[in-house]
C-alpha cells in the first residue's frame, strides 16, 4: 500500500476532527440554551476522540510519533484541515450550519470507510459511524427547526449558509493521491463523496424551505488540506499549545 | 458554598416570625421528623418554599457559572487526556445546572425567571467563581479542592427533606466523584512534575486558599441562626462545621505532596478544629456585593449567551405555521 497517500488522508481527517472538535468546544458554557451547550460539548468530546483515534493509526500503523505530538506539536503548515473548520465559532446560526455541512460530508465519508482495504480504518469506521448519526440528527433537527421558526431564523440560517457553503466545498478538495487511495481501496475519493454529499444535503435544505447557494468553483475556498490555511490557525494552534510550551519537557 | 443557606437579618427576621397553619406545620414537621422526604405536590410552609427556592437556584447558577473558568481552558489543555477529561467535567457541571433548575422548578419558579434573576443581580452564585483562572494549574486547583470543597456541601445537602432537591444531588454527587478523581490526578502530576509546574501549582494554591475558605460562608459567630431552617432539614451543618470538614480531609493531602498553604496561623487543634489566620471576611462581603475580581465578566457572558441568543429560544418555541406542513 502507499504509506504516503493513507497518511495524507488519515492526516486530514484527524486534524478536521480536532479542529471542529476545539471549536465545538468553545461553545461549552455559553450556548443559547442549557441542552445546546451539552449538545456541542458532547460532539467536541467525539471529534476530539475520534482525532485520537485517527493519529493513535498513524502512529501503531506508520510509526509516527504518539497523538498527544501529532497533535499537540506539529506545525500549521503541517496541519492538512479544511479551512470550513478552522473558522471562528462566529454566531449560533454559522456553528449550527458548518455542524451541519460538516456533519454530513464525515457521515458518508466515514460510510465510504467502512469497507476500506485499510483494516484499522474500517474497523474505526464502523464504530465512528454510530455516533456520527447522532451528530446528524441534531444538526438536521436545528436546522429544520431554525429555518421555520421564525422570520430572523431563517434569515440568519440563510446567510450563514450562503457564506459557509464557499468553504464547505473546500472538504472536498482533492490530494495528489486520489487514484492511488481509489485503486488500492482505500477510499473512494473525494468526487464520489462530494457527490453525495450534495445530494444528501440538497434534499435537507431545500425541504426546509432554505435556498441551496450556488457557487462556482472559482470561489471555493481550497488550501487547507495542501497547508494553506486561514488566518484562524495559527491563533487556534497557539491557543491550544500554550500550556504544553511553557515546559515542553514536562508530563502534563 | 453552592447551596447557600446564609440569611441576612432582615431575612432571618420574616422566616422566624412567619406563621402557618399550625394543624398542617405540625403534621409537616413530623414527617420531616420521620425522615420522609417532601414531594412537589405536598403542603409546605411560604418560607420551606421560599428558601428552598433560593437555596437550589444558587445552587444551579453557581454551576452553570462554574463552568466558565473551567471552559476557558479546555482549549488549552495540555493533551488528549486531560482535554477529553475536561470538556466532560465541564458538560457535567452544565448537566448539574439543568438537574437543579428542573428541581427549583418543581417548587413554581421557571428557569427562565431564574436565569432572568441571575442576570440582574437578584440571585447569587457561588462566590469561589468570582476568582480568575489564571494558569493551568488552576485546573488542577478547582478539580481537587473547589470540587472537593463542593462535594462536602453537596453531600451533607443529599440528606435534606426536599425529595427533588436530595435526588438530584445524589446524582450530582456521582458524578463529582470523578471530578475529584480527575481533579486530584492533575493536582499530582504537577506537583510531582518539573520545578515549573511545581511553582505554576504552588502559586495558584496560595491565590484560592482564601477563597475557599470563604466558599462555606462566614463563620457561625457572624451568621444569622434559623432554628426552623435546621428543624425543617434545609440547613443541615453550619458554616464552620463543613469548613472544618473540608481543612480535615484536604490539608493533609496537600501538605503530603511537600505543598504549602499561605496561612502560619493554620493548624489542627487538639479538638480536633481546624484554627485559621483571619481570611478577611470583608473581601468575602465586597466580593458576594459585586466587587470581585470577575463579577462582571461572569455575568457579562451569562448575559452574551442569554441575551445573543434570544432569536433561538424564540424560533424553537414559536415555530411558524410553515413548519405544520408535513414534510416529504
Ligand atoms: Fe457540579
Ligand atoms: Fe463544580
Ligand atoms: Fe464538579
Amino acid at each position: 500500500m502507499n504509506t504516503e497517500a493513507i497518511k495524507d488522508l488519515l492526516y486530514k481527517m484527524a486534524d478536521d476532527a480536532l479542529v471542529i472538535g476545539h471549536r465545538n468546544s468553545e461553545w461549552t458554557g455559553i450556548g443559547p440554551m442549557l441542552e445546546e451547550d451539552l449538545a456541542f460539548s458532547s460532539m467536541a468530546q467525539d471529534k476530539v476522540g475520534h482525532s485520537q483515534a485517527l493519529y493513535q493509526i498513524i502512529h501503531t500503523v506508520f510509526g509516527e510519533r504518539e497523538p498527544d505530538v501529532l497533535a499537540f506539536q506539529r506545525s500549521e503548515k503541517e496541519f492538512k484541515c479544511c479551512q470550513l473548520v478552522e473558522l471562528p465559532i462566529g454566531e449560533y446560526d454559522f456553528s449550527l450550519i458548518r455542524h451541519f455541512l460538516f456533519d454530513h460530508a464525515e457521515a458518508l465519508r466515514y460510510e465510504m470507510l467502512t469497507t476500506s482495504t485499510l483494516m484499522p480504518l474500517a474497523q474505526l469506521a464502523k464504530k465512528v459511524r454510530g455516533e456520527i448519526k447522532y451528530h446528524v440528527m441534531h444538526a438536521d433537527t436545528f436546522l429544520k427547526q431554525l429555518a421555520n421558526g421564525s422570520e430572523e431564523s431563517k434569515a440568519r440560517m440563510q446567510a450563514s449558509l450562503n457564506y459557509a457553503m464557499p468553504y464547505a466545498l473546500g472538504i472536498f478538495e482533492k490530494s495528489a493521491f486520489e487514484d492511488t487511495l481509489i485503486g488500492e481501496g482505500v477510499f473512494g475519493g473525494e468526487e464520489k463523496l462530494q457527490h453525495l454529499w450534495l445530494e444528501k444535503v440538497t434534499g435537507i435544505v431545500t425541504t426546509a424551505g432554505l435556498q441551496m447557494p450556488q457557487v462556482d468553483e472559482a470561489k471555493i475556498i481550497y488550501g487547507g488540506r495542501k497547508g494553506f490555511h486561514s488566518e484562524y490557525l495559527k491563533s487556534l494552534l497557539d491557543e491550544m499549545t500554550e500550556v504544553t510550551r511553557i515546559d515542553p519537557s514536562a508530563e502534563w | 458554598m453552592y447551596g447557600n443557606t446564609s440569611l441576612t437579618a432582615e431575612e432571618a427576621k420574616v422566616l422566624n416570625a412567619s406563621v402557618e397553619d399550625p394543624q398542617k406545620l405540625e403534621a409537616f414537621e413530623a414527617r420531616i421528623t420521620r425522615g420522609e422526604k417532601i414531594e412537589p405536590g405536598d403542603w409546605m410552609p411560604e418560607q420551606y418554599r421560599k428558601q428552598l427556592i433560593r437555596m437550589i437556584e444558587q445552587h444551579a447558577h453557581s454551576e452553570i457559572v462554574g463552568a466558565l473558568p473551567e471552559g476557558t481552558w479546555i482549549t488549552r489543555a495540555p493533551n488528549f487526556k486531560r482535554k477529553l477529561a475536561l470538556i466532560a467535567k465541564v458538560q457535567d457541571e452544565i448537566g448539574h445546572g439543568q438537574l437543579l433548575y428542573s428541581a427549583a422548578e418543581t417548587l413554581g419558579k421557571t428557569r427562565e425567571q431564574m436565569l432572568m434573576d441571575l442576570l440582574s443581580g437578584k440571585s447569587k452564585y457561588s462566590n469561589v467563581f468570582n476568582y480568575p483562572a489564571n494558569t493551568w494549574a488552576d485546573m488542577a486547583v478547582i478539580g481537587f479542592l473547589v470540587d472537593g470543597a463542593a462535594i462536602v456541601n453537596q453531600i451533607i445537602n443529599s440528606k435534606g427533606s426536599y425529595g427533588p432537591y436530595c435526588r438530584a444531588l445524589e446524582r450530582i454527587c456521582y458524578e463529582e466523584s470523578f471530578h475529584l478523581k480527575q481533579g486530584h490526578d492533575n493536582f499530582v502530576y504537577l506537583a510531582t512534575g518539573t520545578p515549573v509546574q511545581r511553582a505554576m501549582l504552588q502559586e495558584a494554591l496560595n491565590r484560592w486558599y482564601r477563597p475557599l475558605l470563604h466558599f462555606f460562608g462566614p463563620s457561625d459567630r457572624d451568621s444569622q441562626h434559623s432554628e426552623k431552617l435546621m428543624k425543617w432539614r434545609v440547613k443541615l451543618a453550619s458554616n464552620d462545621d463543613m469548613r472544618n470538614q473540608f481543612l480535615d480531609q484536604y490539608v493533609p493531602k496537600i501538605y503530603e505532596l511537600g505543598l504549602t498553604l499561605p496561612d502560619p496561623e493554620l493548624k489542627k487543634g487538639d479538638d480536633g478544629i481546624w484554627v485559621f489566620g483571619d481570611p478577611d471576611w470583608d473581601e468575602f462581603k465586597r466580593v458576594i456585593n459585586g466587587d470581585g475580581p470577575c463579577n462582571k465578566e461572569r455575568i457579562e457572558v451569562r448575559r452574551y449567551s442569554e441575551l445573543a441568543h434570544r432569536w433561538v429560544r424564540e424560533a424553537l418555541l414559536n415555530p411558524n405555521e410553515k413548519y405544520a406542513i408535513p414534510m416529504a
